[in-house]
């Protein structure tokens, strides 16, 4: 009774299951699906290379350090970074002073309540706040940056496929629309306000190029602040904002598989010996 | 219980045998998992995937119960909470990477171990009801896998819960009240996540209950093992412990440093982008996909495409990616040969090999966007999965010619080892196909 009833059932699936196939392709062949302009012209990230690449890599402390001054000077006019406190960047080298000082001159105030009179007002960030948001909230940030609101920056390089490199194409992949586009799909016109960028998933992107200009930032450290430089910089820092434990994770993993290597190195000896008459003869 | 030669507990420290006396805890432990279980000499090294799968359910449950005390099931909050795990609590980013990929390789080891059920016939007479409780605890990872992915409040957490949720809603007449009852409200909220965490909190207690009458059931009859052939006297067993804690903690220490390895340095493999997104109940993800592990489920489910007659295609496809694990429970019943293992079967193995990669095929469908040609793809794999066990599994069952066994689990060894002279010794070479109820 069971193999019969398993017989109908399976026999139901599998044949409405190839007559749904012959359906598709018969639809597949006499229409086969129109490739879109993102399938066309959407690229793959930059092959773009960075200190903290392969399982060995760590983050280069002076490029932190000029990725967070390009943050600071462009980026975070738009950008929220919330899950990030002013704390968090002795972990680029500054110290503690630094730290402090680098908080309390933040363009941007932390929201508060006046303890005399309980009405909202504003203070200097110290160390432990978290990074002001410039905007008070959504409405507010969409309706400074033309409809578009400019997503939270703490873990951008962990929410696209090969974030650093995202980034980094994204900043320096602007370009105009290309001709053969048009040619191709003449109603993909990049809107009024929108800006064409081939690595953006769907190839308008609301930002304008942030890095334009050679020397936008100026660096304190010597290095020649070109548009590619900056991009990289940012796009290091943004990686360490989305993962600050990269560092301590690789090296504890490290430590833990030596340690296992030599555990499991011994658990197959004593394998191999408690086994050995077993495996010899009956 | 067991064979009548397993070795007896007899505690030999005064304090042993007062606990004895009071409470044979040390005993039941000796008798399921020490001296006293005798084990078939000959199990490869895919009977490590059970005591593997055991590992994993405790490394999730600590690392579960740790992240728990840092987690806020709130949908304000809950995404916040998981990033501060992340970055302010001590070791937090090692729970939580840990339990994550923890999921995964959970499922990889529950796959293995299910691989080598199939393969070797260990759902067969005497031990369907192992393989029964077997499938319930598989159905209880899948509910908690799925309710753990949902608490991290990201964008694949709040979309995979709208679209797994609303599978119940393609159910005629009863299907949206039924869905509404499940999420506690129209869409996944704050009563959603709250039910899944309460929820993801309690069955893997209760997946250790149900492991705890898995190896009940399994004790009765004892290990399966390569050949399939029953175990016939004390010369074909060797007691549990050591012998088989000593594989085991080899077999651990592999699974450790494959785990490692992920954990350590590649955390984010398997996860999804989009899950770093905070959820947002008004931007649709271009690509809703579940984890990995539910993607030969997924493409079943997106396979049927054209309604038949008055049932729509959503609930058919429904129907199938239910019916796709259900009619496991009837896998005892339907593959009726009395062969256990694959390895004598010469037929049932050539299938079973285009099973494993018809399952690798509707996986990769599973996760690739619902396209063309990825859904005529899974459509012809999934005609197959269904066919296999239902139709091609009795009827190989019925048609095919065993290759002989080996008379014990004994002799198979000695001709692996090929050790001379004593093969003449041994009666009962040749075709000799155990008894079996099945059928």
């Amino acid at each position: 009774m069971v193999r019969i009833g398993a017989f109908l059932v399976g026999l139901f699936f599998a044949g409405w299951l190839l007559i749904s196939f012959l359906f598709g392709a018969v639809a597949y062949v006499s229409d086969p699906p129109q490739p879109t302009v993102e399938h066309e012209f959407h690229k793959a990230p930059k092959h773009v290379s960075f200190s903290f690449d392969g399982p060995f890599g760590r983050y280069d402390r002076q490029q932190l350090q000029r990725g967070f001054q390009v943050f600071k000077e462009v980026c975070s006019a738009c950008h929220s970074l919330k899950f990030v406190a002013f704390r968090d960047l002795e972990a680029l080298g500054y110290n503690e002073a630094e730290v402090k000082a680098i908080a309390k001159q933040w363009a941007i105030k932390t929201p508060d309540v006046d303890p005399k009179t309980g009405e909202m007002s504003t203070r200097d960030p110290v160390p432990a706040d978290h990074f002001p948001k410039p905007f008070a909230n959504n409405v507010a940030a969409a309706a400074a940056n033309n409809n578009a609101i400019p997503p939270d920056l703490s873990l951008m390089t962990k929410a696209r496929h090969h974030g650093s490199a995202y980034v980094y194409s994204l900043i320096t992949g602007y370009q105009p629309q290309p001709a053969e586009l048009l040619r191709e799909f003449p109603d993909a016109k990049t809107p009024e306000g929108l800006h064409y960028n081939p690595y953006f998933a769907n190839l308008n992107l609301a930002m304008a190029p942030p890095l334009t200009a050679e020397g936008q930032v100026s660096y304190g450290d010597g290095t020649k602040p070109t548009v590619d430089q900056m991009a990289k910089d940012v796009a290091a820092f943004l990686t360490w904002t989305a993962e600050p434990k990269l560092e301590n994770r690789r090296r504890a993993g490290l430590a833990t598989i030596v340690f296992l290597l030599i555990a499991t190195g011994l658990a197959y000896m004593a394998y191999q010996n408690i086994w050995a008459d077993k495996k010899k003869a009956a | 219980m067991s064979f009548p030669w397993a070795e007896h507990y007899t505690p030999k420290h005064p304090v042993m045998q007062w606990m004895d006396e009071k409470l044979p805890l040390p005993r039941l432990v000796y008798n399921a998992v020490g001296a006293g279980y005798p084990v078939p000499r000959n199990l490869n090294y895919f009977w490590n995937f059970g005591v593997l799968a055991g590992l994993a359910l405790v490394i999730q449950i600590v690392t579960g119960v740790i992240m728990a005390m840092h987690y806020g099931a709130n949908d304000l909050v809950a995404f916040a909470t998981v990033e501060q795990t992340m970055r302010d609590v001590n070791s937090g980013w090692l729970m939580r990477y840990a339990h994550a990929n923890g999921a995964s390789f959970f499922f990889i080891v529950v796959y293995l171990h299910i691989f080598r059920g199939l393969f070797y016939g260990s759902y067969k007479a005497p031990r369907e009801m192992v393989w029964l409780l077997g499938l319930v605890i598989f159905l209880l990872m899948m509910a908690t896998a799925f309710m753990g992915y949902v608490l991290p409040w990201g964008q694949m957490s709040y979309w995979g819960a709208k679209v797994i949720t609303g599978l119940f809603g393609a159910i005629p007449v009863v299907g949206e009240p039924i869905q509404t009852w499940l999420l506690g409200g129209f869409a996944p909220g704050n009563a959603s996540l709250n039910r899944f965490f309460s929820l993801h909190f309690l069955l893997p207690f209760v997946i250790a209950g149900v492991i705890i009458l898995h190896i009940w059931a399994l004790h009765i009859p004892g290990s399966n093992n390569p050949t399939g052939v029953e175990v016939k006297g004390p010369q074909d067993t060797v007691p549990f412990h050591p012998y088989y804690t000593a594989k085991d903690g080899f077999g651990a220490g592999v699974f450790l440093i494959i785990f490692s390895i992920m954990l350590f340095y590649a955390p984010n493999y398997l996860g999804h982008p989009d899950n770093y997104i905070e959820a947002n109940p008004l931007s649709t993800p271009a690509h809703i996909v579940p984890e990995w592990y539910f993607w030969p489920f997924y493409a079943i489910l997106r396979a049927f495409t054209v309604d038949f007659f008055f049932v729509p295609a959503k609930l058919l496809g429904v129907l199938a990616m239910f019916a796709s694990i259900l009619l496991l429970f009837f896998l005892p019943w339907l593959d009726n040969s009395p062969v256990r293992s694959g390895n004598y079967r010469p037929t049932f193995k050539k299938f079973f090999w285009i099973l494993v990669i018809d399952v690798l095929i509707l996986g990769y469908c599973g996760g690739a966007p619902a396209e063309e040609p990825y859904v005529m793809i899974s459509q012809v794999a999934a005609a197959y999965y269904f066919a296999h066990f239902l139709i091609v599994l009795p009827l190989i069952a019925r048609f095919e010619k065993p290759l002989p066994l080996p008379g014990s689990i004994t002799e198979s060894v000695l001709n692996r080892h090929n050790i001379k002279g004593e093969e003449d010794a041994l009666p009962g070479m040749g075709a000799d196909p155990q008894p079996s109820n099945a059928g």
